[in-house]
């Protein structure tokens, strides 16, 4: 029996550095990516580091560079790559490697800690509260994140080093869900504009373009949490309203 | 022997559902609290919950109240929960799903801007809040970010517990590594709440992530607790069948609560065929009053589609042994026949995906193809239904990990509920116990023998391939241990759980400490052997057939084994199995289920 096969060039280092392996996997039906992730570290190196967890695309754990491309490893079909010659599979570039295919995502979880927490306005009577399925909808799209990193690896301003002055992407993302969601009271334009840097992103879009979740994170995220913050910090005229009425700012 | 030391109140491990919800409820009340887990925050099982959480609202459907969850969730569990624990799930959920509203999850809404809520099997009413079908990335989400907000919470992430400590019988410590390094952990406590889930790794198909190898359980056993129920294996009747690659991979019972239909490749909805005794009459018997229903017709009765899962996959199972499987060796489950794409797309949006981008099957246009996936484990750590309080003093748990809820059968739902109110409950029972036993010390001699044990896998020269082993175990209990189990079948897996403990053994370890998935595999094979073990004993013993528990030779239930569960023991080193009577219900409840509640 001839068994098809194809070649995988994986990265096999840490920090320091390493090398890329080549191995021969055999293909079957569907087979995705971390299945001959897997097959490898069953068959033929056992210590082959690679993180998964739900493998449907629920958790977000195996992200990666796939033929150059940050992709889930457990949603790219082997039958969607060109397998006329080796398919190279990385970890993510912009966060340091600990070992083979797993990076060292830390900083994020630190990052999320500094979002001052979702603060509710008054539940009606019964202890609960109303809101209807549209105002729902507008939050629930950034909700689907499903904290896989990619779009903080695709980052210009996250890849240049700039870790310290800018949230990135996912973040704003989350942002934008507490600033929009229909319930909250909390505001947090100041600390969008002075401690994540909304300013240093420059709409290119590449997080939007790898999001396996479908979120428009520029379009629907980023850019109106920018407008709130120019309208707010910039606008004149917008200005003169709120100190007038001095709006929804419970900072004041 | 070098490790790093850490103090906390209480220690729980696994940040699921029920962990965060324990973390942040002991937190809460003063406790400090070390939250260990084995991947990152926020990926553990619950994030894979797609359904909904069971809930009685009663925001779509007034008629529905907390009697009618319980008796729902009894009789879903063929009688078999413990009666307190269902009566504390009905009565608390209901609360805890709207203190994670406040806590800022957005559920989809009725048209009066409430929580609305879904139609799943076995409930009578529709009672599950959700989202579209990524309700358990709404909770986990919603609670990693309230928790890590909390200032009493340290977060071990990507950390395995492999032993505890104890002085005399109750719990002082619990010892493990941090894959990053691989370097040692120590932790001292009071109180240990184990909130690990599931042991779907067991089997080869399975809907299971690779954390699921039975940890809790057999790190409770090993300490001298309880397990209880462990035959009760839930098999959902509704995996993927194909692409291989996905086998085993949930679809949503939402896709039947949304009006997805079953028929079997004669192009039958065979269901109607397969109504047990305990609710003939409750259910549609005809396609015309299912229509009915479908349309909002409240005179109108369930489709069969909506029965308990162990009815609904023993009746696939039936349809593909019988030759009318589809050609993958599952049957039809199609929605896009009873649903508009817009509807599909907008409840069902993962499951779209799921198998538009693996299986190249557009759900809006045609039927999936599907079949049983061991899914979930209704049995686990005996508890005290008040506070989670395993047999050993000290110790805690909660969600799957725990027993007693769910009985024979759970279900859809009633996991996110449960790790919700009993998660609570857990923190706040293993709170005031360290508070009470505050001063308990850990004894640290113990810890080079742990360390030893930990490192055994390195030391094998001509060991075991843990993965190879791992493939045999998964592939011997699919085969004997199954869906559908007989007395022979159960003995063959005895005797190959003997031989694979040999193996596991000598399973061996090559490179270094430093984030290494073979060292990991030997250490969860011991654990995986444990609860298979265990699995496999107390279905030997249980000679009837009952909620996810199927017994060719012993095809019905018996009003004998109705009246106690089997609770696994370590005596030594051998496994015994014992019977415990069953908690004798009040007469008040016992009316609830025997009459209902209209």
């Amino acid at each position: 029996m001839s068994e098809k096969t194809a070649k995988i060039k994986v990265f096999r280092g840490d920090e320091k550095g390493g090398e890329y392996k080549e191995y021969d996997v055999p293909l079957f039906e569907g087979m995705v990516v971390l299945d001959a992730i897997h097959h490898i570290q069953a068959t033929a190196d056992n210590t082959l580091a690679v993180r998964w967890n739900c493998k449907a695309g629920k958790c977000g754990s195996c992200g990666g560079e796939i033929n150059g491309k940050p992709r889930l490893m457990c949603m790219t079909r082997m039958d969607t790559l060109p397998l006329d010659k080796p398919i190279t599979v990385e970890p993510m570039k912009t966060f340091p490697v600990i070992k083979d295919l797993v990076c060292d995502v830390s900083w994020n979880f630190e990052i999320n800690k500094k979002i001052p927490p979702f603060k509710p306005k008054a539940p009606l009577a019964d202890g609960t509260w109303r809101f209807s399925q549209e105002d729902a909808d507008r939050v629930q799209e950034f909700r689907k994140c499903i904290e896989c990193f990619l779009c903080q690896n695709v980052c210009h301003v996250l890849r240049n080093h700039k870790k310290e002055e800018f949230a990135g992407p996912r973040f704003l993302v989350r942002l934008a869900s507490l600033e929009m969601h229909p319930l909250d009271v909390e505001d947090r334009l100041s600390l969008i504009k002075e401690a994540f840097h909304i300013g240093l992103c420059n709409i290119t879009k590449c997080c939007t373009e790898v999001c396996p979740e479908h979120i428009t994170i520029t379009d629907n995220a980023i850019i109106p949490l920018k407008e709130r913050v120019v309208s707010r910090f910039y606008d004149p005229i917008a200005k003169f309203w709120q100190k007038l009425f001095a709006k929804n700012d419970v900072t004041k | 022997m070098n490790y790093q030391t850490f103090e906390h109140d209480v220690i729980v491990i696994g940040a699921g559902g029920a962990g965060l919800r324990a973390a942040i409820e002991a937190a809460t009340q003063g406790a400090t609290v070390g939250l260990v887990c084995k991947s990152l925050l926020g990926k553990a099982h619950t994030v894979m919950a797609e359904g909904g959480v069971a809930a009685a609202l009663g925001n779509v459907d007034l008629r529905d109240n907390w009697q009618v969850h319980f008796r729902d969730t009894m009789r879903g569990g063929k009688m078999l929960n413990n009666w307190r624990m269902a009566q504390i799930h009905a009565q608390e959920s209901p609360a805890r799903v709207n203190e994670l509203e406040a806590w800022g999850a957005v559920f989809d809404r009725t048209k009066e801007g409430k929580i609305l809520q879904r139609n799943f099997g076995g409930h009578q009413f529709p009672r599950l809040a959700h989202v579209g079908d990524r309700t358990g990335l709404e909770i986990i989400r919603t609670l990693q970010d309230h928790a890590v907000h909390q200032k009493n919470i340290e977060v071990f992430m990507e950390c395995t517990i492999t032993h505890f400590l104890k002085e005399g019988n109750k719990i002082c410590g619990a010892f493990g590594y941090r894959r990053v390094t691989g370097e040692f952990l120590f932790f001292k406590t009071k109180a240990i709440i184990l909130a690990t889930g599931g042991i779907g790794k067991s089997f080869r198909i399975n809907s299971n992530s690779w954390e699921y190898t039975g940890d809790g359980q057999a790190l409770a056993y090993k300490a001298g607790a309880d397990l209880m129920d462990m035959e009760f294996v839930q098999f959902h009747p509704t995996g993927m069948v194909w692409p291989l690659s996905v086998k085993g991979t949930l679809v949503t019972e939402g896709v039947r609560g949304e009006g997805g239909i079953l028929k079997n490749s004669k192009g039958e909805r065979f269901m109607f065929r397969y109504v047990p005794p305990m609710f003939k009459g409750e259910f549609a018997e005809t396609e015309e009053e299912a229509k009915r229903w479908l349309a909002g017709d409240k005179s109108a009765r369930r489709p069969p589609e909506l029965l308990t899962r162990d009815v609904v996959a023993k009746a696939i199972n039936a349809e593909v042994k019988a030759g009318r499987g589809s050609p993958h060796g599952g049957v039809f489950l199609d929605i896009a026949s009873q649903r508009d794409v817009e509807t599909i797309r907008k409840k069902l949006p993962s499951m779209y995906h799921q198998f538009k981008e693996l299986a190249n099957v557009d759900i809006t246009k045609e039927p999936m193809e599907i079949g049983p996936t061991c899914h979930y484990i209704m049995g686990g750590i005996r508890v005290d239904a008040e506070t989670g309080a395993a047999t050993v003093p000290g110790l805690f748990a909660a969600g799957e990990v725990a027993a007693g809820l769910h009985g024979a059968n759970r279900l859809g739902g009633n996991s996110l509920s449960d790790l919700l109110v009993f998660g609570r409950r857990a923190g706040l029972g293993a709170a005031q116990y360290a508070k009470e036993n505050s001063s308990i010390k850990a004894d640290t001699k113990q810890l080079d023998t742990c360390a030893t044990e930990l490192l055994k896998p390195f030391n094998q020269k001509n060991g075991e391939n843990p993965y190879e082993v791992m493939d045999q175990l998964q592939k011997m209990m699919d085969a004997h241990v199954g869906i559908v189990r007989e007395e022979k079948e159960l003995q063959k897996a005895i005797d190959s759980l003997a031989q694979l403990k040999s193996k596991v053994k000598n399973v061996k370890a090559a490179g270094d400490r430093t984030y290494n998935p073979g060292w990991q595999t030997c250490l969860d094979l011991e654990n995986m052997l444990i609860v298979s073990e265990a699995i496999t004993r107390a279905a030997m013993e249980r000679k009837e057939s009952r909620g996810g528990h199927t017994r060719i030779d012993y095809p019905e239930s018996s009003a004998e084994y109705a009246k106690f569960n089997f609770v696994l023991r370590k005596k030594g080193e051998e496994m015994r199995v014992e019977k415990e009577p069953l908690p004798k219900m009040p007469a008040a409840l016992e009316i609830l289920i025997k009459e209902g509640t209209t």
